[in-house]
């Protein structure tokens, strides 16, 4: 089959590679009909995430058609059915997965011993993610092989078109996440650092659940554009002070809830200081992340306020003002998403109508263009937001 | 190195038969071997820098090699990493200050002029490809798209902007590990606090 293979930083191939095969009673074999490349994407691409190895094959928001089940799956997911795929491999029945904490299930990550020495702990296995958590092949393929397939799956019906299902895997609750663990109020301020792909649902969510007022902050045109028409107030911070227009917004207290839906690899620029020393930092091997965002966020939420971090950190950060967080008795919450915990009500909004996911789809290609789209939307070439593959 | 790797996957997982074309362009490729360069002669300048100032009649400026040594190799790193463009530029300008060094050098006093001069060729040679790489990076990788789309019209929201807002409040409670700390939300005016708690 074809499939998208990671070779080395910034060198992603599509590559004919041996068809995955039914392993363990649990498994399921799912041919691809559409999967996408997301922000993560682009961490393993810069090489920013540890652990990956040449030849493991990426992709993790993917879903399609069930072509083949194990003996264990046992009639809870049937060939021919169709799916997305969540992100996170649950087992369904461990502790973490009982109380509804599946990014952390504590059952599939193959690699658990890697795991429990470098995070402490284990975390669920992910898809076309780093070997720490488990590398499984990804689903940028034709097909991919999804373990634990009895609960891992997400059941879509027939009306609805991928596109507007794709991203129940990832980025639609990973936004909804984002945005529900701020615990909105009707008089709350919600700022959104980030109008990518995650940033655009995290927008959606928190207008959903009914905030005030939300600011979407970036400094492309096209993703502050799209921002708006969810109803966000934008700031570019290319050219404006993001601290003094959040001030002014919030009648000089600050935003109650912040939201960072960038992660580690904040833009770099000689106008936010900081930058360039964690860039060199990250150059030395001193630091492993950007953390400006969370730093900003700290310095300007307001006392007692929530910050919500669904961007994606990778290891080691400096000059994290750990005691404006703590004087200011900030609530912090973050993580991988918990896909399956929202899925069953978003897929239902979806129904319903009441939102489309569908909106932030800028590109669609074939799965042989993958290569050629990583680099579109890293260098967020032709106003790309978001690229839909068609293997 | 894929059948190094192989070592860490199952029996089942797919396995590379045969590679297509890379998302690195020809450009990237010049940017990486110039930053190699950069870093293996930055390394030659730190470690040898006595057989280059004696080759080109330098004697007395090891230190100034040293650092040149340090400069190339911050040069490489940056080449290597995903700002290859300042990288390639560095390197251009650091090629302009190799230059103006040897040139200083290239006095009809010094026993050693001829080797100055291969110097100045080779580097003079280098500084063309820097140009070639940095152009090509900074033309790939430039942001295209331009004003037309800005995607106003994409709310995402099939029944419009206003049945959105609040919309999900009427039938979603936040779950009780994701409530925010009592401390910003007893006073909510709204009194919704005692709703999403109950
Ligand atoms: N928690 C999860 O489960 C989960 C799931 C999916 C993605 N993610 C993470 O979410 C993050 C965003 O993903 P994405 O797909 O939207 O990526 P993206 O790269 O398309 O978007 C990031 C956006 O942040 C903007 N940005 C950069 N620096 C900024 C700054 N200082 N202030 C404001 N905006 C800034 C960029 O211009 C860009 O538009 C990534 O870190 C990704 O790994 C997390
Ligand atoms: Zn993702
Ligand atoms: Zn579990």
């Amino acid at each position: 089959m074809k499939a998208l293979v990671w070779h080395g930083k910034e060198d992603i191939r599509c590559d004919s590679v041996t068809d995955p095969k039914i392993e363990e009673p649990r498994d399921a074999i799912v041919r691809v009909t559409s999967c996408a490349i997301c922000g993560s994407d682009l961490h393993l691409f810069h090489n920013f995430i540890p652990a990956m190895l040449p030849g493991d094959i990426v992709g993790h928001e993917m879903m399609g058609e069930v072509v083949e089940v194990g003996s264990g799956v046992e009639g809870r997911l049937r060939k021919g059915e169709r799916i997305v795929v969540p992100f996170t491999i649950i087992c369904g029945e461990c502790d973490q997965c009982r109380r509804g904490n599946f990014s952390v299930c504590e059952k599939t990550n193959r690699k658990k011993h890697l795991a429990d020495k470098a995070f402490g702990h284990t975390t669920a296995g992910l898809f076309g993610y780093t070997h720490l958590t488990g590398g499984y092949p990804g689903g940028q393929a034709q097909y991919v092989r999804v373990p634990f397939a009895d609960a891992t799956h997400i059941k879509v019906p027939d009306g609805l078109s991928d596109e507007q299902v794709l991203f129940l895997g990832d980025i639609l609750p990973t936004g909804w996440q984002a945005a529900v663990q701020c615990d909105i109020q009707p008089d709350d301020t919600v700022a959104v650092w980030g109008c990518g792909p995650v940033g655009q649902m995290t927008i959606r969510s928190a207008i959903l659940l009914g905030a005030k007022q939300v600011v979407a902050i970036d400094r492309l045109p096209e993703r502050l554009g799209m921002a708006e028409a969810a109803g966000a107030i934008t700031i570019n911070f290319d050219e404006e002070s993001v601290v003094e227009r959040l001030n002014e917004l919030t009648g000089g207290k600050g935003p109650e809830k912040c939201i960072d839906a960038v992660g580690l690899e904040s833009h770099v620029s000689p106008l936010q200081p900081d930058t360039v020393y964690d860039r060199a930092k990250q150059l030395l091997m001193l630091e492993s992340d950007r953390p400006h965002v969370l730093r900003e966020m700290i310095y300007v939420c307001r006392p007692a306020g929530v910050i919500s971090i669904p961007g994606v950190y990778g290891g080691l950060i400096d000059k994290f003002p750990m005691g404006l967080a703590m004087n200011k008795g900030l609530t912090f919450r973050m993580g991988q998403t918990h896909v399956n915990r929202w899925t069953d009500d978003l897929l239902r909004r979806i129904e319903d109508g009441q939102i489309d996911p569908s909106f932030v789809i800028t590109h669609t290609a074939r799965l042989e263009d993958g290569p050629e789209m990583y680099k579109l939307f890293r260098d967020k070439q032709d106003n790309c937001v978001k690229v839909v593959l068609k293997p | 190195m894929l059948s190094i790797s192989n070592i860490a996957r199952s029996e089942g997982d797919p396995k590379v038969l045969r590679s297509g074309p890379s998302s690195r362009g020809g450009t990237d490729e010049l940017a990486r071997a110039l930053g190699w360069f950069s870093i293996g002669l930055g390394l030659a300048e730190l470690l040898a820098p006595r057989q280059i100032t004696r080759a080109l009649g330098m004697e007395g400026k090891e230190m100034l090699v040293r650092g040149y040594g340090l400069r190339e190799i911050g040069h490489g790193i940056l080449s290597l990493s995903p700002d290859k463009k300042a990288g390639l530029w560095s390197r251009v300008g650091g090629d302009a200050l190799d230059l103006a060094t040897l040139a200083s050098a290239y006095r009809p006093d010094n026993p050693k002029r001829g080797n100055v001069g291969i110097a100045l060729a080779a580097v003079a040679g280098i500084t063309l490809l820097d140009l070639v790489g940095a152009q090509g990076v900074t033309s790939r990788h430039r942001r295209t798209g331009g004003d037309h789309r800005r995607y106003r019209d994409r709310s995402g929201f099939p029944q419009g902007l206003q049945r959105a807002r609040g919309a999900a409040r009427q039938d979603f409670r936040v779950p009780p590990d994701m409530q925010a700390a009592p401390t910003a939300a007893a006073l909510s005016p709204s009194g919704d606090r005692a709703a999403s708690t109950a």
